[in-house]
């Protein structure tokens, strides 16, 4: 039992709560929410280093043992995703202080990104199939709201497209979730992955895995991404970093969970298919991310094409490439937040997300311009930058597997994702200068220059420093590929079957 | 011409009455039998919109006062913290406890955790409910 494993889902629930009550105190609410903030990231700070020390951490809520309680767990692959989360929500928070408008302040922007940001943390941490259902709807609630927040009419119709599309793919999950429960009658993942190879993972039990896999490509865009584009572009800037960077890794942290934990014995099968749907999402987002020559269209479409390596990662599943998944997730979770802001700011800037009508603005904004360089040789993963381990290692850990096609596919969309990001980069910064000062749309300031700052300082000391956090990475990667660690740890050595 | 509704006035003053002592009773007795914070907050919801609809949005807000949003946020934060006080006795979250005392008037009465949770529950409900209400009813 360590109570420490609740605090990052409850902290930022308690203060979105305060917040609602204390409604008009503007100044009030933002310190508390980056008060909240900093709480979620120091506790997983702390459960990163109890869990190094002492193994995985888990908490049966109300003293109800697993498989009948409700089980929070802890283990690295989490510890790291919520001090992940924590950083990059801190930053998009900062940015939106002066960015986001007093109108949508009003009207509970803070209270709905905490509650957002509880989501995240409590998917990250349940140990129990129908919370990460629960904690799935706390996020995507706080998203509806999120989209629609301000009520212009881009965001109305994206929104109302987002949320059929969520509550299709919810209701799916509820679905298999209760065919699951029909096959093993149980809902607890270290039970359930007991019970799964016990009675063997026969076709029935992979046709259940293969509708968790459709509702979880739906919410990771893994393939089923034909949503984002469109939604990620309709809300302002900071929501949509937060999204970019947050939302879809759900997704993919629960796909991670569910098939290294529960549905690992037909890897021929399921396995393979998560390869094909990884190698067609990094094409088609890398050809969206090419095609297109709208700064918002380009930055979603570099979303998917993440994605797609990411999970490439898990279809080859070896040790290098869940390394690498790992190392690659981090940097993307803090990339994405890094390169929206970047867009965002110069669309607001420039008035416009049409490229060809960006020109020259390295005159007038230097350090805008070298940092949106930096963060895009890191989306590419060029060395020394933080994108760089992670592609190696994926890319190894496919060839250790003979999947040389899918690590190919992995090698050249980069290259694509590097060309679409530096047309950005080229078209905008580039070039004669249209706009003076004085005629731009928007100007910069502290509040939105210090996040973007932060996090390509970020990227590039987790480039650099990427040797500091390999241990932690190491022992993602072992309790993943070993589910005995985690049935232990949650299931205690009961005789339960 | 303003319709003739004395009859759904009278009703409604002795039914509302009816309706919020019974979601009373739903809400204590849900602690061992069917009942409880959500069913009886739900209840005396129902209560209070049958006030709104028979009295108009306004006569109703005078004489209740309440931000139902905080009522909610307020209800939530009691459960919460109900939960995350077995942190100080450091017992797992959520951890109940209950015990059985011999009170003045009602004798030997059993006093739990679990109601201080249910309030909350309860409290959350009404803010909920009331709030999907009121603001339907706000646009035409």
């Amino acid at each position: 039992m360590n109570n420490t494993v609740i605090l990052p889902m409850i902290i930022p629930v308690i203060a979105g709560l305060i917040m609602v009550i204390f409604r008009n105190n503007i100044r009030f609410q933002r310190l508390l929410s980056i008060f909240a903030i900093l709480a979620v990231g120091a506790v997983s700070l702390l459960l990163m280093n109890q869990i190094r020390n002492e193994g995985i951490q888990t908490l049966q809520a109300g003293g109800w043992a697993a498989p009948f309680g409700i089980t929070i767990v802890a283990d690295m692959f989490s510890a790291i995703l919520l001090l992940t989360t924590s950083i990059v929500s801190l930053f998009c928070l900062i940015f939106a202080f002066s960015s986001i408008g007093r109108e949508r302040e009003e009207h509970y922007f803070y209270p709905m990104f905490l509650f957002l940001i509880s989501g995240v943390c409590g998917s990250f941490l349940t140990g129990d199939l129908f919370n990460l259902f629960v904690c799935f709807e706390v996020m995507l609630i706080s998203s509806y709201v999120l989209i629609s927040l301000g009520g212009t009419k881009l965001q109305l119709r994206e929104s109302t497209k987002y949320i059929l599309i969520n509550v299709i793919s919810s209701s799916l999950f509820l679905l298999a979730i209760a065919y699951l429960y029909a096959i093993t009658g149980t809902l607890n993942l270290a039970h359930l992955s007991l019970r799964v190879a016990e009675a063997g993972q026969d076709g029935l039990m992979t046709t259940v895995a293969f509708l968790f896999l459709i509702v979880f490509s739906m919410k990771a865009a893994l393939f089923l991404f034909f949503w984002l584009p469109g939604s990620y572009s309709a809300p302002p800037t900071a929501v949509a970093a937060i999204f970019a960077a947050l939302l879809t890794k759900v997704g993919i942290y629960a796909i991670f969970r569910l098939f290294t934990l529960v549905f690992y014995h037909e890897q021929e099968t399921t396995h393979f298919v998560i390869g094909i749907l990884g190698a067609i999402t990094m094409v088609l987002g890398a050809m969206g991310a090419v095609a297109y020559q709208d700064i918002k269209k380009i930055l979603t479409y570099n979303v998917i094409v993440g994605v797609g390596f990411i999970i490439s990662g898990l279809a080859s599943f070896t040790s290098m490439g869940m390394m690498g998944s790992i190392y690659y997730l981090i940097h993307d979770i803090l990339i994405k937040a890094l390169i929206f802001l970047l867009g965002g700011m110069i669309i607001h800037l420039a008035g416009t997300s049409k490229l060809k009508d960006i020109s020259g603005l390295i005159r007038n904004h230097p350090y805008l311009g070298w940092m949106f360089f930096v963060a895009a040789l890191s989306l590419a993963g060029i060395p020394p930058l933080s994108g760089f381990l992670g592609k190696v290692f994926i890319t190894r850990g496919t060839f250790e597997e003979g999947y040389y096609w899918l690590g190919a596919i992995g090698l050249i969309t980069s290259l694509m994702v590097l060309y679409s990001i530096m047309k950005i980069f080229m078209n905008s910064f580039w070039g004669e200068t249209y706009l003076s000062r004085e005629m731009e749309k928007g100007t910069t300031n502290v509040s939105t220059m210090l996040p973007i700052g932060c996090l390509t300082v970020m990227t590039i000391a987790l480039g650099l420093g990427s040797e500091g956090i390999h241990e932690y990475v190491q022992i993602a990667t072992e309790s993943m590929m070993n589910p005995i660690l985690y049935i232990e740890a949650v299931m205690g050595g009961e005789p339960i079957r | 011409m303003k319709p003739n509704d004395v009859i759904l006035h009278s009703v409604t003053k002795v039914a509302v009455f009816i309706i919020l002592t019974f979601s009373i009773y739903l809400f204590f007795g849900g602690h061992h039998n069917p009942g409880g914070g959500f069913i009886g907050g739900l209840s005396v919801a129902s209560g209070l919109v049958l006030l709104y609809l028979t009295f108009d949005i306004e006569t109703v807000r005078r004489n209740i006062p309440v931000d139902f949003k905080k009522v909610a946020a307020f209800g939530v934060l009691i459960a919460i913290f109900t939960g995350a006080s077995s942190l100080f006795f450091d017992k797992p979250f959520l951890n109940q406890a209950f015990g059985y005392f011999n009170l003045p008037i009602f004798g030997k009465t059993e006093l739990a955790t679990a109601v201080l949770f249910d309030v909350g529950v309860a409290l959350a409900v009404i803010g909920t409910a009331v709030t999907i209400i009121l603001s339907i009813s706000e646009d035409g």
